[in-house]
């Protein structure tokens, strides 16, 4: 009886989960939902614990705090690092489906906003390196307007090498820090 | 006549230092380099009334000996300014100038510190003063004692009391730093969870300017020291960065990203109002840098295809390109007398400070290790300090402007970063 029930908490919990993946509606707008049965008689967290199980066992269910897609780690809107090659300031083609995805996910939340943030390694001039991180995340800025991303959405910054994401001084660290970020805000 | 080829003088001074300040401890500085011509000078000890908290002949001697042009001699006496001087034995010693002093401590708690400098090949008193100063300021006193000294005997302005400024990162915080020239009596007048870069002093060097990352992108403020107060000044959609001085104090070149990529813009220092564009090119114009009469301002520029140094009027317009040697050359710093530019610039990988003869378009290598940054002039012309990385620590470094005498302060728990030496103080 118990296990019927949690399985159809379950789907629903799917179901939620999928209309979240598939449907442009804004998420804020899915209803919240009420922990009944808990109320004056304690807690849910407290049901079923002691000897023996309650005789009005409370089942809990827990929502995830993320329900901003980009933040959600099984959403590939998640995916919100772009990264360059040496001395480089184009996208490479491998990241084109990525930025389309979130031009996709812009354009259908139009209330959304995005600073990209622009970043190098740590080689050279923190001045230049800050002009050079802002050549980065304007070349993602530009790739969004030109998917028809409203301009107002998009603010370009750089961080230049002042935030890395590897503390490394060899090639790999370079690498990963070569880059531009999509933060939402 | 001492002449010494390569002298290289780890100082005493440092030492006794450290049995005074304890938090100072850290702090050494060496002196490699020396060449050619010292003066002989012997500095004695100041006779002290009661107890002083700052050594103030050691400060002295420490100032002379690390500026490269004397060749500093304890003779381990207590000597009061008004003591008999006994010309003869002092000459003697190999000197050919004496400083004798004293600190006494006045009713009101503060400090009556008088020297005497004497000639001692004319035997007589050369120069003299008592300067009154609070506890806090006895190592001022020492400073300033120290320019006069330096003034009297070489014709130039000494920098012994002037202040320089640098950023530390040490787990996650972010300290902007202000010390004395010599990296001692470190003070912060702002501590960060984020990055601090770019801070340049105000020609008055009341406030310092710079690019802070708290606002989660680079904004530049203007922050006056003695109280704390500091405004935004450039908060553009947008990055915002690389402030620079004008010689009149009144308005600040920066660098925005608001029109696209950086480009060089104006705008008043007192509320970042009256934005005027300079740079109008498709790629990055950045580390603006204003020549000493306000005329001319030298930046960093890839219009060419690499990143090197060019010249326009402060009013915009045409700019001329000034470094051809490498493919990068970047943070131009103009020397006080407008003749030479400091800069940056990576040969084989490492990147160095070099000065270019702005009249001939010679270079000159400085440096050699490699990890250069942030060059800045000494006011009065004579040091370019920089930062630097060896053996996996940050050193703050000051090299003599013909890259002879090398001064290194090191610290044994910071990185340390974004140098740049202040104005003549006031």
């Amino acid at each position: 009886m118990a296990s019927t029930r949690l399985a159809a908490i379950f789907a629903v919990i799917a179901s939620l989960t999928l209309a979240a993946c598939s449907s442009a509606v804004k998420l804020d707008e899915t209803a919240p939902i009420e922990a009944r049965g808990a109320g004056a008689m304690g807690s849910a967290a407290d049901a079923g614990t002691g000897a023996g199980a309650s005789e009005r066992p409370v089942a809990q269910v827990t929502i995830d705090a993320t329900r901003d897609p980009t933040e959600d780690p099984n959403n590939p809107l998640s995916r919100r690092s772009i990264f360059f090659d040496f001395d480089s300031f184009t996208i490479r083609d491998e990241f084109r489906p990525l930025i389309e995805l979130h031009a996709r996910y812009l354009l259908t939340n139009r209330d959304r906003k995005v600073i990209i943030q622009g970043n190098t390694d740590e080689r050279g001039s923190r001045e230049y390196n800050l002009a050079l991180g802002q050549k980065r995340s304007e070349a993602v800025r530009r790739a969004l307007l030109a998917l028809g991303v409203t301009e107002t959405q998009l603010e370009a910054v750089s961080l230049g090498e002042e935030k890395p994401r590897a503390t490394g001084t060899d090639e790999a660290a370079y690498a990963e820090n070569r880059r531009a970020d999509l933060a939402y805000q | 006549m001492q002449y010494t080829a390569s002298l290289r003088l780890v100082l005493a001074a440092c030492l006794a230092a450290a049995t005074l300040a304890p938090a100072q401890a850290q702090v050494r500085i060496e002196v490699s380099g020396v060449g050619a011509t010292q003066l002989p000078i012997s500095v004695a000890g100041f006779a002290m009334d009661g107890q002083v908290p700052q050594d103030v002949s050691e400060v002295i001697r420490s100032n002379l000996a690390r500026s490269g042009s004397f060749r500093v001699i304890d003779p381990g006496i207590t000597m009061t300014d008004t003591a008999p001087v006994d010309f003869a034995g002092a000459r003697a010693s190999g000197a050919e100038a004496l400083v004798a002093g004293s600190v006494a401590r006045l009713a009101d708690g503060r400090y009556d510190v008088r020297y005497r400098l004497y000639d001692l090949p004319k035997q007589n008193i050369a120069q003299g003063e008592s300067l009154v100063t609070g506890a806090a300021d006895l190592r001022l006193a020492g400073h300033r004692i120290s320019d006069s000294i330096y003034e009297r005997l070489t014709g130039e302005k000494g920098i012994f009391s002037t202040r320089i400024a640098f950023v530390t990162s040490q787990a996650g915080r972010f300290r902007l730093n202000i010390a004395d020239w010599d990296g001692e009596n470190v003070q912060s007048p702002l501590v960060s969870p984020e990055p601090i870069i770019s801070p340049t002093w105000s020609p008055d060097g009341t406030r310092l300017a710079y690019v802070s990352f708290e606002a989660k992108k680079p904004v530049v403020y203007v922050h006056e020291l003695a109280t704390g107060k500091r405004r935004s000044v450039a908060n553009f959609r947008g990055s915002n960065s690389a402030p620079a001085w004008a010689p009149d104090g009144r308005t600040l070149a920066v660098a925005l990203t608001q029109d696209g990529l950086s480009q060089i813009y104006l705008i008043d220092a007192a509320d970042g109002g009256n934005l005027r564009r300079l740079t109008r090119t498709s790629g990055i114009d950045t580390e603006p840098a204003f020549s000493p009469d306000g005329k001319s301002i030298y930046f960093t520029s890839d219009r060419g295809g690499s990143p090197q140094i060019y010249r326009m009027s402060a009013t915009g317009g045409d700019a001329t390109r000034i470094t051809f040697s490498g493919t990068y050359n970047v943070s131009p710093r103009i020397s006080p007398d407008g003749r030479q530019m400091a800069f940056v610039t990576r040969r084989d990988g490492r990147f160095l400070i070099a000065m270019k003869d702005l009249a001939s378009g010679n270079d000159t290598l400085l440096t050699d290790v490699g990890r250069e940054e942030s060059p800045s002039f000494a006011p009065n012309g004579r040091w370019v300090m920089y930062t630097t990385r060896q053996g996996g620590r940050d050193l703050l470094m000051a090299t003599s402007v013909d890259g002879r005498i090398k001064q290194r302060l090191t610290s044994s728990s910071t990185e340390i970063r974004e140098s740049t030496w202040g104005p003549f103080a006031k």
